[in-house]
């Protein structure tokens, strides 16, 4: 083996610092949730609002952890990312896509109704979330737009002028999450269908261009959510542009 | 317990290499990094190992394929749920790097550090004893850059997080100290039979 005269590159240092600091009990803690609205989003997504007295309250960008359980005891578990934003209803709303032969999102698309009640335990991570307090540019695919639009509503609700804007890619303006809600901060990129006139294609460069250009003067915070596929293509993109490694944070699905 | 109504879930099968709360990935391999995956080649890569040793070291591409060889074949188990059987990593035993490197009476724990900044603690007794690898090749192939490549820490005991992608070094100290996850609200230790997933767990 051969000695390099490498020095170490200094002391331990997160590449990617989280932003807040999470609540350990609310981490820990099971609690009832109450199925109380299911809206349909688009035709594989629907949105599911959940009474949670004791919810402790979350930010933008956090998700839970959700637990399903069958009469002989067996459950399942999965995270999801939280879509509404901060606020004091003791609701939460999820918005799922229906994954073919999704042991969870196929009960909530296919068996749930109002008056039924799961197990959530959260809010989770600090790493994504977002309190509002920095420029923020979010870039989301599919259901990857959920943590985002938490974002984006609680940007309005609390009328915040931190500067915001998002670009979301769906297949087709039908499979568009939120479509209705989606306002002059959004760039929408279609990849399969569109009506006549709109281009059809992934996120190139030239999407992300005029959203850099209005770089605010510290930059901006990058969240990027999406298929692995999705974020990895965008991350190259962003860090091409010039958006700096560490200023840009990754919820990929799985 | 809170049954579920209607809810009956997937077909029973009783794998006792499943721990609690997870299931099996089968041939997926979700890539979960919180960052951007580096250009890292191979001839840039680098593996150190310092801290409380008594000879720091740093190892090259070629001087970290010197090392005896060895492989680990299992399961890995990812703390977002999924776990992966039957996987085939090749590489080098931890063991064979802290043979040189020799570690202080005082040494308990380990930060490892990714070329990105990322890092995750481990105590030093999880990454002895032929429970830890450095590894390049993930099923007789080049482990892919998403992944870790060109090459990433291998802990399989415990939840996936520690095993640190595009690993660059191990700092040996006589204390625990948190990593990126384990400040985000995440287990210190990680172990999936115990369900360590969070803080509190």
């Amino acid at each position: 083996m051969t000695e390099t005269t490498t020095t170490p590159g200094g002391a331990p240092r997160f590449a990617v610092p989280g932003r807040i600091a999470v609540s350990e009990q609310a981490e820990s803690t099971w609690q009832t949730a109450t199925l109380t609205e299911i809206r349909r989003e688009t035709p594989h997504a629907a949105t599911f609002r959940l009474a949670v007295p004791r919810w402790a309250g979350h930010l933008p960008g956090q998700h839970l952890m959700l637990r399903l359980t069958a009469r002989d005891g067996y459950t399942a578990q999965r995270h999801y990312s939280i879509a509404s934003a901060p606020d004091d209803s003791g609701h939460i709303e999820l918005t799922l896509d229906r994954v073919p032969d999704g042991e969870v999102s196929g009960w909530f698309h296919t068996v749930a109704r109002p008056g039924d009640t799961i197990d959530v335990r959260g809010p989770l991570s600090g790493f994504f979330a977002w309190p509002g307090d920095r420029p923020a540019l979010l870039l989301g695919a599919g259901s990857g737009v959920v943590p985002l639009m938490s974002m984006i509503r609680h940007h309005r609700a609390r009328g915040l002028a931190v500067p915001l804007r998002m670009l979301v890619s769906a297949r087709s303006p039908e499979e568009l999450i939120y479509a209705a809600e989606l306002g002059a901060e959004t760039t929408r990129v279609f990849t399969r269908g569109a009506p006549a006139g709109v281009p059809v294609g992934r996120v190139t460069a030239a999407h992300l261009a005029p959203l850099l250009a209005e770089r605010p003067p510290d930059g901006w915070e990058a969240y990027v959510c999406g298929s692995n596929g999705f974020a990895e293509h965008v991350s190259r993109l962003l860090v091409r542009a010039g958006q700096p490694a560490d200023r840009i944070r990754i919820e990929r699905f799985g | 317990m809170n049954v579920t109504r209607g809810f009956t879930g997937r077909a029973r099968e009783h794998d006792p290499g499943l721990p609690p709360g997870q299931y099996d990935a089968r041939d997926d391999w979700p890539v979960l990094s919180a960052e951007v995956t580096p250009d890292l080649a191979p001839a840039d890569w680098t593996f150190r190992v310092d801290g409380l040793v008594e000879r720091p070291r740093t190892w090259d591409w070629d001087a970290a394929h010197a090392l005896p060889a060895s492989a680990y074949e299992g399961d890995i188990h990812c703390v977002t749920g999924w776990s992966k059987f039957g996987v085939r990593f090749g590489g080098v035993s931890l063991d064979a790097f802290l043979d040189v490197a020799r570690p202080a009476a005082a040494a308990t724990h380990a930060v490892a550090r990714s070329h990105t900044g990322y890092t995750a603690n481990l105590p030093l007794t999880d990454l002895t004893g032929g429970r830890a690898w450095i590894v390049w090749e993930y099923g007789g192939e080049p482990l892919p850059a998403e992944h870790g490549g060109p090459a990433r820490l291998v802990v399989p005991h415990l939840y996936f997080w520690k095993s640190a992608k595009w690993i660059a070094g191990i700092t040996l100290l006589d204390h625990d100290e948190p990593g990126f996850w384990e400040g985000n609200g995440y287990h210190a230790r990680g172990n999936p039979w115990e369900e360590q997933r969070y803080a509190g767990d």
